[in-house]
């Protein structure tokens, strides 16, 4: 622990609403659960002087459906679609980490094919879940028109997504072992259409930003970490990479076939929400780079590993993770030689990115809490579970 | 009887300075009217064209393409629960919206739609109008404090800081127009707002023009002065969606929403004749001392006709590409009613066009005047009324600390330098 | 201005029903000052003060002082007021509602209304030796110019009243300065 970390928590000093608002002209508001720009069921309780922000507590669990001890009652496999419904905007990403966690426990591997149809379907994941947190931050910070360009394309990723296993979100996409389907035909096609038709339209979300004055105003030095503050506190991700720190377990710890990718880790310098919102960016071109490798270089072969009928992995446990659209997802599983987690805990890049809200907004504005909400990419789901 | 009204169509004065309280009653009817009108077109309009610009359809249910949605929801919102928080302060709560729709509405007593197209022709005009319109701001903070919540009271204060910061920068603009109604031979200029339109015409030049930069740069403060004083994006911190849940009315509910969306929409049409009165030259057609023949008269007088007609072929190519189906059969019938009715104003206007250019009777050619005033006046109400929903399609909202930076640091400043130098350059010309 | 307007102002600018408008009109101005002082909440108070204003604004319409009541309008009713009900907002109404209304200021209060009283009286009173016995005749349509050349002069010769208002102007700017200086912890 670090003074970071202390200062975070001696900060909430939060006196209870009646007490402050009687005594003082701060002002204590209830921003959500319900409200428009907190992304689900986040309440967070505000402590303002006028509009400065003096300190935040952020109330959770409201969308809490208790997934990890769910997982103690359900088989390895009966689990694997629940992981779809934490992060739900990046439900395949979700599917991979577990899975990869399960395979890694019982010390078998997917076959290459498998690798790679994951590696692909992953990063079209991965830029669905930038191009949902593009479009709701903008509107957040009051451009409606991106996240109907945002929604329109990120259609085209959830007919891939569709035509390949059935679902749009929750998609179940993978198994332990491999994956269950081979791809449809027309598979390749269909994101090689994929990759000529959506660069362009990164240029027209970045024609619509990325020079607006508004929008620099609005996201320059607005909820600047520092690099260490961000490892102090756990964030990771894009958050952490906008902060100068080139940290991707994509390349850190390659897991899956990223190893046998070019890609670059996009990073930023202020750590402002301008620089977050430009890693992203570039992370959407990145993954189109990766995307493009794999599906040329996608082998033929088995799509499914060894894998017994009945998963029982060896008594032991393991901690795996991935990197998700919003940072280190991982699962730590305790396995006591049954069918079913011992005790399964998820580690969600969104509840530990939550964390940074606070030091993030104080001394900020109202009008940034809220595009500061908007440029962690929090999704509730996770957070809560 | 028939001569009786002919007499007030052709008339050369406003109902105000002949001092006839019933037929300024009327125009006051009328005006009353068309602003509601307008009001409802402008939210279809609005509905489609941002639905347009987003890549949607936007409302399409409700009659052909939408057209009957502004009655549905007229409809929906006097029939529904009009709630009052328990906490509210009672009266206020209930007088606050009808401030904001009070000042929104009492500016229209000036305007000039032609120069005898108006209620009054009072030597204070744009004071009047600056004056009355500033107190709308009355009704947002009296609502957002009467609500009794802190997302209205933030609202309430935001937007009178706002609208009163603006204010400033706006009066200081149209200062600098109106200095410019002063460079005639007696050195006299005027606040009338019909004056103004006819300082322009005698100068021969719209005041965006005049003084080249200096008139556009004070055109160009006042436009974003004025979507700052309305309230709408991307300065619409008062109601900030994602911020403020809803800012001033986050607490109304029914007819009283209803009527803070009318006085936003009615003070929107409000600010937008001001700017066309003091810089686009009102009622005034394209190049009136240029183009002054006759002939030229009676081509620009078949425009509004001409815009019907084009507006009823949209339609008719509407009730074309509609589905065969039978489902579409009641949708198609309403289309091609509205094509027609559409299509039937356009030959009315056209008749009387062509009945102006032949009829010596002055009171027919100045009937046909007054559509044509009238005409070009909303012409150029209705781009800036297109560019609203424009600005709104495409920015992101300003935070409000840098919005005030923006009055008082940047707007300000450059207002009053253009007030300044066209004062200068007004002394070196005379 | 063209003739025909210029000739249907001087013949059809009968001001109508004035005793009504009149009455009207301070009426509603008494009625709103009396509110001011008896309402216990303030914002009431304000809302009560505006209409007191309007009014008043009103009579100078009826003056034939249209630039007077126009900046009645602009400067009270919506600058001043505005910002009297911005302060009024942040302030605790249901604090101040219960606090004791009359403090002891009010024999000061008494003896200034008396005297104002009094003032109106005598001015009632000798009114016809103090002031011009018929109206200005004042054309409406220059009441601004009017303004301006008792403030600021004509070309050559200084106004009426030019250093009055440069005096009063330099005191506001002081007024300015000072709160700036009073609010700001550091310039």
């Amino acid at each position: 622990m670090n003074d970071v970390s202390n200062r975070a928590l001696s900060n909430l000093d939060l006196e209870t609403p009646d007490k402050t608002y009687l005594d003082s002209n701060e002002l204590v508001i209830n921003m959500g659960p319900q409200h428009p720009a907190t992304h689900g069921v986040l309440r967070v309780i505000l402590k303002l002087d006028g509009e400065k922000v003096l300190g935040t507590e952020c109330v959770i669990g409201y969308l809490h459906r208790g997934v990890e001890k769910i997982a103690e009652n359900r088989t390895y496999t009966m689990f694997n679609p629940y992981v779809d419904r934490m992060d739900y905007v990046a439900a395949v990403s979700n599917g991979l980490g577990y899975c990869e966690a399960v395979e890694k426990l019982m010390n078998v591997e997917a076959p290459p094919r498998a690798k790679y149809i994951r590696v692909i379907l992953t990063e079209l994941n991965r830029i669905a879940s930038h191009q949902l947190w593009l479009g709701t931050h903008a509107l957040d910070i009051g451009a409606m028109t991106p996240l109907f360009y945002t929604f329109r394309d990120r259609e085209e990723i959830l007919k891939i997504f569709e035509r390949y296993c059935g679902a749009r979100l929750t998609t179940h996409a993978f198994r332990i072992g491999g994956c269950q389907y081979e791809t449809y035909a027309g598979f390749e096609k269909d994101v090689k259409n994929f990759l000529a038709f959506f660069p362009p339209k990164i240029d027209e979300y970045e024609a619509l930003l990325t020079t607006n004055r508004i929008w620099l105003e609005r996201t320059k030095n607005v909820g600047v970490i520092s690099g260490a503050d961000c490892i102090a506190l756990g964030v990771t991700g894009p958050v952490l990479r906008a902060s100068g720190v080139q940290w991707d377990l994509r390349k850190a710890q390659p897991y899956a076939a990223y190893s046998e990718f070019d890609f670059e880790i996009p990073i930023g310098t202020n750590g402002d929400t301008y620089d977050r919102y430009l890693v992203r960016m570039a992370e959407m071109r990145q993954s189109l780079r990766i995307i493009e490798q794999a599906v040329n270089g996608i082998p033929e072969g088995p799509i499914m590993g060894k894998v017994p009928k009945v998963i029982k992995p060896p008594v032991g446990e393991i901690y795996h993770s991935i990197e998700a659209p919003k940072g280190e997802l991982g699962y730590f599983i305790v396995s006591d030689g049954s069918t079913q987690p011992y005790r399964l805990r998820v580690r969600p890049p969104s509840f530990v990115n939550l964390q940074a809200l606070d030091i993030m907004v104080r001394g900020l504005l109202v009008a940034d809490v809220v595009a500061v909400i908007g440029t962690l990419d929090i999704v509730l789901g996770e957070v809560d579970r | 009887m028939p001569n009786f009204i002919m007499s007030y169509l052709g008339s050369t004065v406003t109902p105000g300075e002949a001092g006839n309280q019933f037929w300024a009653l009327i125009y006051v009817l009328i005006i009353f009217a068309g602003v509601s009108v307008a009001v409802i077109c402008m939210n279809w309009i609005e509905r489609k064209a941002l639905a347009h610009f987003q890549v949607r359809l936007g409302p399409m249910r409700v009659g052909p393409h939408g057209l009957l949605q502004p009655i549905a929801d007229a409809l929906k919102l006097m029939l529904k629960e009009d709630i009052i928080p328990s906490e509210a302060d009672q009266f206020v709560f209930w007088v606050a919206p009808l401030i904001g729709l009070l000042a929104a509405f009492t500016v229209y007593t000036v305007i000039p739609f032609g120069p005898s197209q108006a209620v009054s022709d009072m030597n204070i005009g744009i004071l009047f109008m600056l004056g009355v319109s500033s107190l709308g701001v009355l009704g947002i903070v009296v609502a957002g404090w009467a609500s009794n919540s802190h997302y209205p009271l933030i609202g309430a204060l935001r937007s009178s800081a706002q609208m009163v910061s603006y204010e400033v920068a706006m009066g200081l603009a149209v200062v600098s127009a109106i200095l410019m109604t002063s460079l005639n031979a007696s050195g006299t200029g005027t606040l009338s707002m019909i004056g103004i339109v006819q300082a322009q015409q005698q100068q021969g030049v719209w005041f965006i023009f005049k003084f080249f930069p200096l008139g556009l740069i004070a055109f160009v403060i006042f436009a974003i002065a004025m979507v700052a004083e309305t309230n709408r994006a991307p300065f619409d911190m008062a109601e900030a969606e994602s911020e403020l849940t809803a800012g001033y009315h986050t607490e109304y509910s029914g007819l009283r929403w209803s009527l803070f969306m009318l006085a936003e929409y009615a003070a929107m049409i409000a600010v937008s004749s001001i700017a066309v009165t003091l810089w686009l030259g009102g009622w005034m057609r394209p190049f009136p001392n240029l183009l002054n023949a006759p002939a030229w008269d009676f081509i620009f007088s078949l425009f509004p006709g001409l815009t019907f007609l084009g507006l009823a072929a949209i339609a008719f190519v509407g009730t074309a590409r509609m589905p065969a189906d039978s489902f579409f059969k009641i949708q198609r019938i309403g289309l091609a009613v509205f094509a027609a009715l559409l299509g039937f104003i356009a030959l009315l206007l056209l008749a009387i066009a062509v009945a102006g250019r032949f009829a010596d009777a002055s009171v027919g050619a100045r009937f046909r005047d007054g559509i044509d005033y009238i005409y070009w006046f909303v012409l150029k109400v209705a781009v800036f009324m297109y560019l609203f929903i424009w600005y709104r399609a495409t920015w992101p909202r300003y935070r409000f600390d840098q919005l005030m930076k923006i009055g008082w640091k940047v707007m300000l400043p450059i207002s009053l330098g253009v007030l300044v130098v066209t004062a200068i350059v007004g002394v070196i010309v005379s | 201005m063209n003739p025909v307007m210029n000739s249907a102002l001087n013949s059809g600018m009968a001001p109508v029903a004035t005793p009504f408008f009149f009455y009207m009109l301070a009426g509603l101005a008494v009625i709103g000052g009396v509110l001011v002082i008896t309402r216990r909440n303030a914002v009431h108070s304000a809302l009560a003060l505006i209409v007191t204003l309007l009014a008043v604004a009103g009579l100078y319409l009826m003056l034939y002082a249209p630039f007077v009541a126009g900046v009645q309008i602009i400067v009270y009713a919506g600058g001043i007021m505005v910002l009297f009900l911005f302060v009024i907002m942040l302030v605790n109404i249901e604090r101040s509602s219960k606090e004791r209304r009359f403090n002891r200021m009010w024999p000061v209060g008494l003896a200034a209304a008396c005297a104002l009283l009094a003032l109106f009286v005598s001015a009632f009173a000798k009114g016809k030796a103090l002031f011009p016995d018929r109206m200005m005749t004042l054309p409406e349509s220059s009441n601004t110019q009017q303004i301006a050349t008792m403030l600021y002069g004509e070309a050559g010769r200084m106004g009426q009243y030019t250093f009055a208002f440069e005096i009063a102007s330099l005191l506001l700017l002081v007024a300015i300065l000072g709160a700036v200086i009073m609010t700001k912890k550091k310039i």
